[in-house]
């Protein structure tokens, strides 16, 4: 009978050891073989578009075997419609194609997010001029949009990300206006609202972080289509101008050859659609691991919560 | 291995409901959640399974049908019902004994019943599908016309075709009932089938339910975290407490003579309509699965704890007739002083001018009233309960005295100083003298940000503070509902549902308010953290002097913490005054409908 506590224990003289914080979401996407397989293939493709440059024999523009030639030393992939290496060309062809998709989905997030939350938040006209602007938007085909800019302007880079990146952000404001109206009715936005703190604080520091794992879902799924629709616009000869070597470029200018030299084609296409496969498995994997995510921090039940 | 149950006192092998030796745990390792639960039951007794969320009672509910949530697995014992072990049923074979042989009742009516399909067709599948329970020489029709009647609903032509929305949430309910005894089953597993109904009905459902046990003869295991409707009930009761039965036995034993130090704290967390005393809180939560200590699951909040508690799990010993409990110092825990005394709880200095002053209070959803008008005041330093049943209006009366909801008209003022009816448009000062807390604190924290951050907000807003200033405050806060400094860094959903009602708590406290609104500040917590946070409010209303607007269903708690209440019906005031002529006699007859219909320990089971 030793040591027996005579007082009810107060709260605060419970056991102190904080609990472990549950690693974040992405770090748990890639604890899964999806996320690591995604992962690996967008890595190693954009590896290749920006290191390749480094290990091309040549800038890709310089004439040095027939058309269509058979591969000889040093030009593993043999030659392109005028003669020039097509190993060369496709490791020279990455990078502006990326930096373009990246560029464009950050533009589409960005403008989407913004004016999804503030639809959700405002509500009232607000939420109907957002949303119907965005029911416009997305009755035009994306390619269509962005052809119909491109051809009315010209083809310059920066419309290239601004007409993906627009064609972008109404399918952006849809999902994330779709997770914050719940998030706006929850009450932990109404206890800050109702203290008077700015609307635009309680936007960026209450329901913007919240919306976490919707954004990284879509960074995944727009930055494939944009690579998609980009190194489409430069087959259409509206994105990157020859003779400058570019994924897209090379399959259009390409294609004829399919018979004679495929790499030609096959070594950018093959390369477009590892990076479009890999960054949808990715995404794909961040969503399963952010499912019932929140859900879960709300429980009241330890049952559900307990798994391992 | 040793099996402690209550004897059968018929003998008789095949009949009623043995359980042995029942363990469930995680279907991804060996984490038990459920563990070692055993007990018998005769037909027409009714077990009642108490304990607070994540002991393992509706897990164990559903094992009794041969079923595990996903992500669960029952790994040993058997479930006997009239001689078979439903656990060793096909798949098949347990198909046809649910709904005939055992029924299930859910919590939520109407979200069991099938939105789209009339009630008379939801009854008659029953039949259907299991034939041989319609009984000699009935049909499907008398058969359901038949269960209609004892279950008091009427058996006409408006009832059966109508969808389950077109009914009350009682009549649903009923509904529920109806079909799980239509086939006359040999146990019925219920799962806080009252838990969303207003007292009312609740005290009609459960009578009714009470009744068919006897006349069906039908076992019953009614899951539930309420004593007061357990002791109404049940004839036997099991505690559980981590996934363990921790003190099991007859309802006269273990309410009335409680062993298990769990099973007392609990008993003496549960407020009373009748009496006007301190609560005695237990804080903390059970271990969670997986997480279980070696010796006994209590030890972290027991007062008795010694040493010898960490090294095993205690075993459920017979204590005294019909009484089992899992504690290596049962016997010795009827010393009271261990446990803390309910006292009256002391008078509050009133300030003598009216503080907040409500009046004629008319408020509108778009065009329906929902509040017609409401006038009260509340006193300095007075605490004013706000009592009613779901649709009475409380909630929007809460809503509109913070400015959240502003579709009304009259005049609410604070220290003569009127308040518009939207909260934007009110002065930071004005909103910073009330506060509000929220009833659901799973839902009022942002997951994202620590509890330092989300303390710091208010100051943020109404003081202009330097961030050691800050922090000050906010461990001093944080202090004040008897949570330590640690937790300032903590993340919400690392924090138990007491914990985070009492950072919510703390949240509306930092910035000094004069009042408090708490809207239903404990109806999403166990009854063991409802009473410590009721005691923590009443402590800082007597420390700091502050008023309360405490919105309420439970009548029971407002003894414990009021000075005053109101009574709302159907949006309007039927009664207030001080909460001892009120509870002790009310005038008005809605008043002591609530009142009679709240379900009470038995007298003699007060500890």
């Amino acid at each position: 009978m030793s040591g027996i506590k005579t007082l009810a224990p107060k709260p605060s003289e419970l056991p102190q050891q904080a609990p472990r914080r549950p690693p974040g979401i992405l770090r748990r996407a890639l604890r899964t073989w999806r996320g690591r397989i995604g992962a690996a293939i967008t890595l190693a493709v954009f590896g290749v578009a920006f290191l390749g440059p480094l290990f091309a024999t040549g800038s890709g523009e310089e004439l040095n075997t027939m058309p269509f030639g058979p591969s000889v030393a040093g030009s593993l992939l043999g030659g392109d419609d005028l003669g020039r290496d097509v190993l060369s060309r496709t490791l020279n062809g990455g990078a502006t194609l990326l930096v373009l998709a990246v560029l464009a989905t950050a533009l589409g997030l960005i403008i989407g997010t913004a004016a999804g939350i503030w639809a959700a938040f405002r509500g009232g006209w607000a939420d109907t001029v957002v949303m119907r602007i965005v029911d416009i938007i997305l009755a035009i085909p994306t390619l269509v949009f962005a052809l119909l800019l491109l051809s009315m302007l010209g083809p310059m880079l920066w419309l290239v990300i601004v007409a993906v990146g627009l064609s972008h952000a109404p399918q952006v404001a849809r999902v994330v206006y779709g997770a914050a109206q719940d998030l706006v009715e929850r009450d932990f936005v109404k206890a800050v609202a109702l203290m008077g703190v700015p609307s635009f604080r309680i936007m960026r520091r209450e329901i913007l972080p919240n919306l976490s794992t919707v954004l990284l879902v879509e960074v995944g799924l727009r930055l494939s289509y944009s690579i998609i629709i980009i190194s489409g616009l430069s087959y259409l000869g509206f994105g990157v101008q020859p003779p400058t070597p570019d994924w897209g470029v090379m399959i259009n200018e390409n294609r004829l050859g399919l018979g004679v030299n495929s790499w030609g084609v096959l070594a950018p296409a093959i390369l477009i659609a590892l990076l479009a496969v890999g960054t949808n498995i990715l995404a794909d994997a961040i969503a399963r691991a952010g499912l019932g995510e929140d859900r879960a921090n709300d429980l009241p039940n330890p049952d559900s919560l307990g798994g391992r | 291995m040793a099996v402690h149950s209550m004897p059968s006192r018929s003998g008789a092998a095949h009949h009623g409901i043995q359980i042995r030796g029942l363990d469930i745990c995680f279907a991804s390792g060996k984490a038990l959640v459920v563990a070692d639960v055993n007990f018998d039951l005769l037909p027409g007794e009714v077990l009642g399974v108490v304990g607070e969320s994540g002991s393992g009672k509706t897990t164990l509910g559903l094992a009794l049908l041969g079923h595990a949530r996903s992500g669960l697995r029952i790994t040993a014992g058997t479930v006997m019902v009239n001689g078979v072990n439903v656990l060793s049923q096909s798949a098949h074979d347990l198909r046809k004994m649910r709904g005939a042989v055992i029924a299930y009742v859910p919590q939520d009516p109407a979200s069991s019943l099938n939105p789209a399909i009339r009630v008379g067709d939801q009854l008659r599948e029953m039949l259907q599908s299991h034939p041989e329970c319609i009984g000699a020489g009935a049909t499907i029709e008398s058969r359901v016309n038949q269960i209609l009647g004892d279950v008091k609903l009427p058996a006409t032509d408006a009832l059966l075709l109508s969808y389950p929305h077109q009914l009350s949430g009682g009549q649903q309910q009923r509904v529920g009932i109806a079909m799980a005894f239509i086939c006359r089953p040999a146990l019925i597993v219920l799962d806080e089938p009252t838990t969303g109904l207003d007292v009312g009905s609740q005290h009609h459902v459960l009578e009714t339910f009470r009744q068919l046990c006897r006349v069906y003869n039908c076992a019953a295991v009614y899951v539930s975290h309420d004593l007061p409707v357990i002791s109404t009930i049940a004839d036997k009761v099991a505690v559980m407490y981590a996934g363990r039965v921790v003190e099991h036995g007859t309802v006269e034993r273990v309410f009335g003579h409680p062993q298990h130090p769990y099973t007392i704290g609990l008993l003496r967390a549960a407020p009373s309509p009748d009496r006007s005393e301190t609560l005695l809180g237990m804080e903390g939560r059970p271990p969670r699965p997986g997480a279980w200590p070696k010796g006994c699951g209590f030890y972290d909040r027991c007062p008795l704890g010694a040493e010898e508690c960490t090294k095993a799990v205690p075993s459920l010993a017979p204590f005294a007739d019909q009484q089992f409990v899992r504690c290596i110092r049962a016997g010795q825990a009827d010393n009271a002083t261990a446990f803390g005394i309910r006292t009256a709880p002391p008078k509050p200095d009133l300030g003598r001018s009216n503080l907040l002053e409500i009046q004629g209070l008319t408020a509108k959803y778009g065009q329906t009233a929902v509040l017609q008008d409401i006038s009260f005041s509340v006193q300095a330093g007075e605490c004013v309960a706000i009592v009613g049943e779901s649709g009475s209006g409380k909630t929007t009366m809460a809503r509109c005295l913070i400015g959240l909801h502003s579709n009304w008209i009259g005049a609410v003022t604070l220290d003569g100083e009127n308040l518009n009816p939207a909260s934007m448009k009110r002065t930071n000062e004005q909103r910073r003298r009330i506060q509000y807390v929220f009833q659901n604190p799973y839902n009022s924290l942002n997951p994202k940000q620590d509890i330092e951050t989300i303390l710091a907000e208010p100051l943020r807003q109404f003081e202009n503070l330097s961030r050691k200033e800050t922090r000050e405050r906010v461990y001093q806060t944080l202090s004040d509902v008897a949570l330590s400094p640690a937790y300032a860094d903590r993340m919400p959903h690392q924090l138990s549902g007491g914990e985070r009602q009492r950072v919510a708590i703390a949240r509306a406290l930092i910035s000094c308010p004069d009042i408090l609104v708490c809207d239903e500040v404990t109806s999403a917590l166990d009854v063991s953290v409802q009473a410590a946070i009721i005691e923590q409010l009443r402590m800082l209303q007597q420390r700091l002097g502050l008023s309360l607007v405490f919105i309420t269903h439970n009548l029971a708690v407002v003894r414990s913490i009021a000075q005053r209440a109101v009574v709302l019906m159907h949006g309007e005031v039927v009664e207030q005054g001080p909460v001892s002529a009120i509870l002790d006699t009310p005038s008005h007859r809605y008043t002591q409908t609530l009142l009679r219909d709240v379900p009470r320990l038995k007298e003699r089971l007060i500890v």
